[in-house]
């Protein structure tokens, strides 16, 4: 099956220069198996490419059940002569997790039956 | 002493200080560290120089202390800030006559020499991302400032300093400096793996820090969890509470909004961070991949396992060089047909620049509300549902390097309101020029940088 990175993982984006970086976290560790599988650098590249074609740099993080990626080349040049409304691409790590992974129901079951590592005290 | 706790200022100029009040009142810290200063805004505060030579610092600071100082003061807690920017001397100055003035009392640091645009147009270094050549941008420098590390702060607070305002400093050096001057730890003369681990550590409690909401909860980006994030409108910002072996336990004041957890923190620590096993400071290298983030629960997150190395031998100067001018225009066309009215009047933009011939290096078109934050990867509607919108609302910016072409570009518009497509609203952008900045970040060797750097005394109210 295949799922937007939305439903199993949440992101931040920030810039330096002309870098646009995410931090793409899984919430349990069936959920990092599949976001350390499926966000490498080839594949998120090749999912931004419609819009920016820049080179893109992965670093797996188990210990904090994140990956690491960097997107060369995204903000025109950097934020301060960058014309889009997002000049500092902070709601890019929001077009990064409309991403699909594919995965399998047994993965899925897994994720969605396996709590979030964090405190949650509303989740039931 | 065995531990300190340090409380979160602003996370950048123009942020709210109000959340440090809980902080101070109720988060039992020693010190609070502000970050005032992005990665631009030394452009910023550019302009303001520009027109009057005693600004060119974050004015914040001065409101911003005068709120907070009455309650800081008399709990003995210190205050650590960069809101000098490209003038540290100014800031410094302006708190001393605003303490004056209401008879406050404070003995205050002020630490400059982070200036570097003399360095650069001396070594005429290559971009460090792309390897531009230097020689394109000589002229247009409009400011270059090194990276300064924890040296300085730690040794105003060595001085007795109650408030330090630095110009740029790496922002986690904020909170790092507290650390080495209560614990005494080992800086330039770290190289057995305990004295950088533990810089590694206050390092990462810095980063963690440095950013205020956004290591409680703030901006937390994520489908339908962040809702869950009680009282952002009460946010308390991070406090790190860091024992003498550089461990640390980040929490918030009780009775604050926001959350610190595994999830929030997680999202901070890897913020505007590239190679994390390499974030490079002027202190100290911290390598993430051994960190542990144990999540306590109730806004508790034990934070240790940091890995250090030793420092590099060139700091980080990031340049900002003037490139060119934008004008903005919004406008906004209702049903029906709304798209293709919309289409219809960016087409006589076009025309009208072509007509003219007036020079400008790029038309950015996009479309608020469809596809403004997302790009390409935004789904738009279908052509049925273009074609019957509501409304469409069209974003046009003209790049050009020419100030007077900038000026011009809204007055392309107005007529089109009676000779144009029908049911239009919302225009602004008549008078809507902007500098553009370019980014210059390059390494330069310490030993340019360093006998640069000077601590200045300042009292009030004795």
């Amino acid at each position: 099956m295949k799922i937007a990175l939305a439903h199993i993982a949440h992101a931040r984006s920030g810039d330096k220069a002309d870098w646009v970086d995410f931090g793409l976290f899984a919430w349990n560790d069936p959920g990092y198996r599949v976001i350390a599988r499926e966000a490498t650098a080839q594949r998120v590249q090749a999912h931004f490419a419609p819009w920016l074609v820049g080179q893109v740099d992965c670093w797996q993080m188990p210990n904090i059940l994140a990956v690491k990626l960097v997107l060369r080349g995204a903000l025109q040049g950097g934020g301060a002569r960058n014309l889009r409304l997002d000049n500092l691409g902070k709601s890019m790590a929001g077009a990064l997790l409309r991403m699909e992974a594919e995965l399998t129901q047994a993965e899925w079951d897994s994720i969605t039956k396996t709590p979030a590592v964090g405190w949650w005290p509303e989740a039931t | 002493m065995t531990s300190i706790r340090i409380g979160s200022g602003l996370g950048f100029y123009g942020d709210s200080w109000e959340p440090v009040v809980a902080s101070v009142e109720r988060g039992d810290v020693q010190f609070i560290a502000s970050d005032h200063l992005a990665e631009l805004t030394l452009a910023i505060l550019q302009k303001d120089r520009q027109r009057d030579r005693a600004l060119g610092y974050a004015r914040d600071v001065v409101p911003m202390l005068l709120r907070l100082w009455p309650l800081m003061r008399p709990r003995g807690i210190r205050f650590i800030c960069n809101a000098g920017g490209l003038n540290p001397q100014g800031a410094g100055e302006a708190v001393r006559a605003a303490f004056a003035a209401k008879g406050l009392q404070a003995r205050i640091a002020v630490v400059s020499g982070d200036d570097a645009l003399g360095i650069l147009g001396d070594t005429a270094p290559s971009h460090m991302l792309n390897s531009q050549s230097f020689e394109t941008v000589r002229g247009r420098m409009v400011f270059a400032n090194a990276y300064l590390g924890a040296r300085p702060i730690v040794d105003a607070l060595a001085q007795g300093a109650d408030i330090v305002i630095t110009g740029r400093v790496a922002d986690a050096a904020l909170f790092l400096a507290p650390c080495i001057d209560a614990f005494g730890w080992k800086l330039e003369d770290a190289t057995e793996a305990q004295d950088l681990d533990r810089l590694a550590q206050g390092l990462c409690v810095g980063h963690l820090l440095e950013c205020s909401g956004q290591g409680a909860g703030g901006n937390f980006g994520s489908l339908a969890r962040w809702k869950e994030i009680p009282d952002l409108a009460h946010i308390g910002y991070p406090i790190a509470e860091v024992a003498s072996d550089g461990s640390a336990l980040i929490t918030k004041a009780p009775g604050t909004g926001g959350r610190v957890n595994f999830d929030t923190l997680r999202q901070q620590l890897l913020y505007e961070v590239h190679d994390p096993h390499a974030y490079i400071s002027p202190d100290v290298v911290l390598d993430m991949s051994c960190l542990q983030l144990e999540d306590l629960g109730n806004d508790r997150v034990r934070v240790t396992g940091a890995k250090g190395r030793g420092r590099p031998a060139q700091l980080k100067v990031v340049g900002g060089y003037s490139d060119g001018f934008k004008a903005e225009v919004t406008w906004g066309f209702g049903w029906p047909d709304a798209w293709d009215k919309a289409q219809l009047a960016i087409d006589m933009v076009r025309t009208q620049l072509a007509d003219r011939r007036i020079p400008h290096d790029e038309l950015f078109v996009e479309f608020p509300g469809l596809n403004s934050a997302n790009g390409a990867l935004a789904p738009m509607p279908t052509a049925a549902g273009l074609a019957d919108a509501n409304e469409i609302w069209v974003r046009l910016v003209l790049r050009t390097q020419s100030k007077a072409v900038a000026d011009g570009f809204g007055r392309l518009f107005p007529w089109m309101g009676l000779s144009g497509p029908a049911y239009t609203c919302g225009f602004t952008g008549l008078h809507n020029t902007g500098e553009l900045l370019g980014i210059w970040p390059v390494l330069a060797d310490r030993t340019l940088v360093e006998p640069k750097i000077r601590i200045e005394m300042m009292e009030t109210g004795t």
